[in-house]
């Protein structure tokens, strides 16, 4: 990798064409998007739209019927979780793909363990421990202990644990799928603090997926509103307001009811 | 910003230090209640026979707690990663006659002994085999492979027990010996502990079982998982089957049976065990079949007939299931 690709403003991710379909529903109906490093791209849409289906293929989750997904300008094929990670593609999913039965230590390094050294690959506890309090630190998440079990945090905790994994994993690109999803207003604001934070590293291309136009609006650079499975707008944010979405979402439904 | 964690109360919260926080931390673990409640039956049993600490009835003890306890060391991992296996009692009594058949066909009983054990290790395969690929809950698959292997076993048999082949050291190794089995028992019981917590198959079948999404979401082949459980399961019960053979000297169609299976389960959710996986522990196994066999031979030395030990036994597990599951409440676990 060249060092001018990692500079800023240069594309990070690219998907076009992307459809997916599950038996007979088409979730994704040729899906295009892109985000640049440093760049931060909302995606808004109702319930249904096809914004997780979209993420759960940019991380390998999923496989396209077809399309194709482009990492630094290369055409790639993601075909599993680690293979999407291995691009440093990172995702913090709706459902925060956490266990609440595991320390929050356990649940940082799920699936990447640190071990021991020595024919019997043991998890190196102790190391996963300190990187994982590091790590919190790192993003500004203080915690009691990281032994405490995922299931006892709060809603906004947890939510930083999901985020502090994507990041703490080094990730090139971040997929966010509705991380201010059922939180309160102070849960929320540290939420978009972290994000904001990351941001301003400038070298992660962060995709947010959002119900708030509002708030969307004010921390991305570019949103795309998605309806039945299709891109139906597209914009920078400060050239668009919540009105005018509300507008297109709007007339997208009568014309898809007259249709 | 200050995400500071309140949550007290957990299990290894804390750095509450001496003998008093220590004592805190052990109680509020799973295990901890039936540990208490393991002493407190040899205490009870030796106090009221003085015969119950005494070698000849320890090999005996031992003797009722070793097969259970490594049928236990599957049943949890199964356990836990959500699935269960109930025909594992009918390769228990298949093994043997697979070695026996071996043998009687000349190979060495050490050969025969593999064959034995690969065997059951391809029932565990076709368990998972059927349950992860035709989708049917693992209850269902191993309750047909439960009258299936004992028809297999009948017929090899053709019913009859057959003498155990092999030398004197290699029986007195493989459960002759009268604490030959439950060395072998610890030895399983010590190597699966440090599988369950020290290894990423341990983490990745306790997160399989915990949040099976999130657990695919983090990329953890959740089927291979559970594939290796079911091998795991079915082998360490062939094994144990083979050790009972040894140390009767015989074998026997109708040995283990769904018996040992429900014992070896009970031990497991008795040792804290979550009924509804994500959590379980090894240790919590061991002291499960420890109390299930104490109770068993301290009944008997009593002289209870076998009637209303069956009803003690079964009110001791009914209570420890409720126990398990309320405790589990009130630790905070299970709550997605
Ligand atoms: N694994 C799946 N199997 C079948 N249908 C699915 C699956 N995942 C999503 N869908 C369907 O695809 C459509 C889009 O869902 P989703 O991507 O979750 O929407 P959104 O995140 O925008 O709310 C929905 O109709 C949903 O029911
Ligand atoms: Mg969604």
């Amino acid at each position: 990798m060249s060092t001018t690709a990692m500079s800023a403003g240069t594309e990070a991710l690219r998907a076009e064409g992307i459809v997916k379909t599950f038996g007979r529903i088409t979730a994704l109906n040729g899906v295009s998007m892109h985000v640049a490093r440093g760049e931060m791209l909302g995606i808004l849409g109702d319930n249904g739209a096809g914004k997780s289906t979209l993420m759960k293929i940019l991380t390998g989750y999923h496989q396209p019927t077809s399309g194709q997904v482009f990492v630094n300008g290369a055409p790639v094929d993601l075909g599993s979780v680690d293979q999407a990670r291995a691009f440093g593609i990172e995702c913090v999913y709706q459902d925060l793909a956490l266990v609440n039965g595991l320390s929050i230590y356990h649940n940082l390094f799920l699936n990447r363990e640190i071990l021991r050294r020595g024919p019997f690959r043991l998890l190196d506890h102790r190391t996963m421990r300190r990187r994982a309090q590091a790590a919190l630190e790192d993003i500004g998440v203080t915690v009691a202990s990281v032994d405490l079990e995922v299931g006892a945090l709060s809603g906004g905790q947890r939510q930083a644990i999901a985020v502090a994994r994507a990041v703490a994993s080094n990730a090139r690109i971040l997929l966010l799928d509705e991380p201010l999803a059922a939180m309160g207003a102070r849960e929320a604001g540290l939420i978009i603090d972290l994000i904001e934070r990351l941001k301003a590293r400038g070298d992660i291309a962060i995709v947010m997926i959002a119900h708030n136009y509002a708030q969307t609006l004010e921390i991305c650079d570019r949103v795309m509103l998605m309806q039945h499975g299709e891109v139906t707008y597209e914009s920078h944010a400060a050239e668009t307001s919540p009105a005018e979405l509300l507008e297109i979402v709007r007339r997208e439904y009568r014309a898809a009811r007259a249709g | 910003m200050d995400h500071t964690a309140s949550a007290g109360g957990s299990a290894n919260a804390g750095p509450r230090r001496g003998i008093a926080g220590r004592l805190h931390a052990f109680l509020l673990r799973p295990e901890a209640s039936v540990i208490v409640v393991a002493v407190v039956l040899v205490i009870y049993f030796q106090f009221a026979n003085a015969n119950f600490l005494t070698d000849a009835n320890l090999q005996t003890v031992s003797q009722f707690i070793a097969a259970p306890v490594i049928i236990a060391c599957g049943e949890i991992m199964l356990l836990i990663c959500r699935e269960i296996d109930l025909s594992v009692g009918q390769v228990f009594a298949l093994a043997p006659f697979v070695m026996e058949r071996a043998a009687h066909a000349g190979a060495p009983v050490v050969l025969a002994i593999v064959a034995a054990l690969a065997v059951c290790a391809l029932i565990g395969f076709v368990i998972g085999l059927i349950t992860i690929r035709l989708k049917v809950p693992s209850f269902i698959t191993t309750l047909g492979m439960l009258f299936l292997i004992t028809g297999v076993t009948l017929t090899i048999s053709r019913g009859f027990p057959a003498d155990t082949p092999g030398g004197p050291l290699l029986t007195n190794i493989m459960g002759n010996w009268g604490y030959a089995e439950i060395v072998w028992a610890l030895g399983v019981v010590l190597v699966m502990h440090i599988v369950l917590r020290d290894t990423r198959w341990g983490l990745h079948t306790i997160a399989t079982g915990g949040n099976v999404i999130a657990a695919a979401e983090a990329g953890i082949n959740i089927n291979r998982i559970r594939m290796g459980n079911f091998i795991l399961t079915s082998t360490l019960g062939g094994f144990a089957g083979l050790l009972e053979a040894f140390r009767i000297g015989s074998t026997d169609p109708l040995a283990g049976g769904s018996n040992i299976m429900f014992l070896g389960v009970a031990s497991g959710v008795i040792g804290g065990t979550a009924i509804a996986g994500g959590a379980g522990t090894i240790v919590g196994g061991l002291v499960g079949g420890i109390v299930l066999g104490v109770l068993q031979d301290g009944f008997t030395l009593q002289g209870i007939n076998a009637f209303t030990f069956d009803i003690i036994i079964g009110a001791a597990i009914l209570l420890a299931m409720v126990a398990n599951i309320h405790l589990a409440r009130l630790r905070g676990a299970g709550q997605a």
